[in-house]
């Protein structure tokens, strides 16, 4: 059966390259348009993942919890963006390094004190069950609701971006900010407004990744690398590079993680072929990272050109 | 606005930091008066804490130096030459992987240990600057980054060394005299020595030709290309320089803890050199020491009091960030000029 697993593989891939799609989008803006290194991104991620679980086990519903998540998150981010992050877009990227990284401990520590070191959170019922899609292949429903909100989710910022005046505004911010503001534009409003969205969005994939991965403090460290990764290549400041760029580095991590050690297995005795295969998976993405910048140094879609 | 590939501008020099020719000026002596106090201070340390009766203190001592010379070499690379390097953790890793490798091997020798250590972080530094070098700002972070976070997975991978539980080991390196870096004191007194070496070159190297050659670079790398400078040559000579000084004080570090583990190349422990350096001041000769000093015991604080100690620590850089700008050693000086 390797073609169905391999189809398998591939949905998981675009599934979790869409969550990272999520993360990438507004960390690519923030990082284009006002050329500001937010390490803290990830910890909006953790922030929606706990508010979620919150309210899941207050309402008992999974849908109030991952919209007032969403709600929540967008409002504590623009709260983040004028009263400190806002402070930082004018000085070097090592004041903003350290801190955002502050902002890591703060934030860790803060939901520490508030939610615990760790909340469940778990797929509602109706959704626990697996689906059909071919004759052979049963994919789980949680898992293909990720899949839809997530690519109804790009295709909406797609259109936001390409099609309306904020979006437009918002490209123009990336192109040439200075230019922007001379055109009379308040960057700086629009820009919270920018930052709303990409935490409710980082909220989103918490909540959904949620109850695939686990809801730990912490969690959102790892992928904010990943995210990083996702917007070097796609070039920074693009939402189109964001987008390929996620589907790109999820597929490679996850048909890394086990098809590799399908075919290694062939050739290594098994505890090595199950180490090895998630290692070069995860040395992958930044080996192909590596090669873009390599061949171009701006990206695959340079936002300023 | 900074321009995007700009990554940081250095603030203009101030202070006897820079070089110059040596002026007598009363500040210079002042700050020699400091140094001296400071060295005997940190010689009388442990004897200090014998007799308080606080000896546990002694090995957290050597803990601020094995940071504070792996701060140190970071602020070469990121300070001085002015590359803002978010994986400086690989050759720290690299330096207490390798040690930890041949003791548990069954090689104990100390001076075999520094040469390999020396020899895989240099060529690992070589490697990885070699690629990194041709990028510039936040491309050069990234995949300074992105190099780091390979040997991350690598180590977690190599289960016969521990793999993500990390490796043990028993013995340390053997540093002859018949002296035993179980010891606390005497590892102090080995960190210290190897922190003392790598300050003096330091203090050596900024006024030399080759340390005005890197800061020249640094400020302007186009006007040092066209005096004729190799301007790519001598980044990646400091790059891989400090490296190699990283990978020392991750030798240092799992003789330390008997423990070495691939949390040490974790993108949080770059993450956290660059805020010891940041926060003692970038292009300072001190700013590693004091960075490491102060990021370590308020940690140590603050972790006595409650176990939320990332949450105030997180705050203090923070206030740090917003009100200190040139970092710890940027405050000092503010007093000496005062």
């Amino acid at each position: 059966m390797p073609t169905l697993l391999i189809i398998e593989q591939l949905l998981n891939g675009l599934q979790f390259g869409l969550m990272l799609f999520l993360l990438a989008a507004g960390l690519t803006l923030v990082f284009g348009v006002m050329d500001m290194i937010n390490l803290a991104h990830g910890s909006l991620y953790m922030v929606g993942a706990f508010v979620a679980a919150w309210l899941l086990s207050l309402t008992g519903s999974f849908v109030l919890g991952v919209l007032g998540a969403i709600a929540l998150t967008a409002v504590f981010g623009m709260l983040l963006e004028t009263t400190l992050l806002r402070t930082l877009y004018t000085r070097d990227h090592l004041s903003q390094v350290l801190a955002t990284f502050a902002l890591i401990l703060i934030l860790n520590d803060g939901v520490k004190m508030v939610f615990g070191t760790d909340l469940p959170l778990s797929a509602p019922e109706a959704l626990s069950g697996p689906v059909q899609l071919l004759p052979g292949l049963s994919y789980p429903s949680y898992r293909l609701l990720i899949l839809g909100v997530g690519l109804t989710i790009a295709v909406l910022m797609y259109l936001l971006v390409t099609r309306t005046r904020l979006g437009a505004l918002v490209r123009a911010g990336a192109a040439n900010r200075v230019m922007t503001e001379a055109m009379g534009v308040n960057v700086k409003r629009l820009f919270t407004a920018v930052f709303g969205i990409g935490a409710g969005l980082c909220a989103v994939a918490g909540a959904l990744l949620g109850p695939l991965l686990a809801v730990q403090v912490g969690m959102g460290e790892n992928i904010l690398i990943l995210a990083f990764v996702v917007i070097v290549i796609g070039g920074i400041g693009s939402i189109r590079g964001a987008l390929i760029g996620s589907i790109l580095v999820g597929c490679v991590d996850t048909l890394g993680r086990t098809l590799l050690q399908h075919v290694l297995r062939e050739f290594l005795p098994p505890q090595w072929a199950s180490a090895a295969g998630p290692a070069i998976a995860s040395i992958a993405v930044y080996v192909f990272m590596a090669v873009v910048l390599a061949v171009k140094p701006q990206g695959l879609f340079p936002a300023r050109s | 606005m900074t321009t995007p590939d700009a990554a940081w501008r250095p603030p203009p020099p101030r202070g006897g930091d820079t070089g110059g020719p040596a002026k007598r000026d009363p500040r210079c002596s002042l700050g020699r008066i400091a140094v001296v106090l400071l060295a005997l201070a940190a010689l009388a340390l442990p004897w200090l804490m014998h007799t308080l009766g606080a000896s546990f203190y002694i090995s957290f001592a050597g803990r601020v130096l094995v940071y504070a010379i792996a701060a140190t070499s970071l602020n070469l690379v990121l300070g001085y030459g002015g590359m803002v390097s978010f994986g400086h953790a690989a050759f720290v890793g690299l330096g207490a992987y390798v040690t930890g490798v041949m003791i548990s091997e069954g090689v104990l020798n100390g001076g075999a240990h520094l040469l390999a250590t020396l020899l895989v972080s240099g060529v690992a530094a070589a490697v990885i600057g070699a690629i990194s070098l041709r990028t510039r700002g936040v491309y050069f972070i990234m995949i300074t980054l992105a190099f780091a976070q390979m040997l991350f997975y690598l180590a977690n991978s190599i289960k016969g060394y521990g793999g993500d539980e990390g490796l043990n080991i028993r013995a340390r390196s053997a540093i002859g005299f018949g002296l035993d870096l179980k010891d606390p004191t005497t590892f102090y007194f080995v960190a210290l020595a190897v922190l003392a070496a790598c300050l003096w070159a330091l203090a050596r190297f900024v006024p030399s030709r080759l340390g005005r050659a890197v800061l020249a670079i640094r400020d302007d790398e186009q006007r040092a290309e066209a005096l004729g400078f190799a301007t790519f040559r001598l980044r990646w000579l400091v790059f891989v320089v400090a490296g190699m000084v990283a990978g020392v004080a991750g030798a240092l570090s799992v003789n330390q803890q008997g423990y070495v583990s691939p949390n040490v190349l974790h993108w949080t422990a770059s993450g956290t050199l660059m805020v010891m350096v940041i926060l003692g001041g970038v292009a300072t000769l001190w700013g590693g020491v004091l960075g490491a000093a102060a990021l370590l015991v308020l940690q140590e604080v603050l972790s006595s009091y409650t176990s939320h100690w990332e949450f105030w620590t997180g705050w203090v850089l923070l206030a740090v960030v917003l009100f200190a700008r040139q970092g710890l050693a940027g405050l000092l000086r503010g007093f000496k000029t005062r």
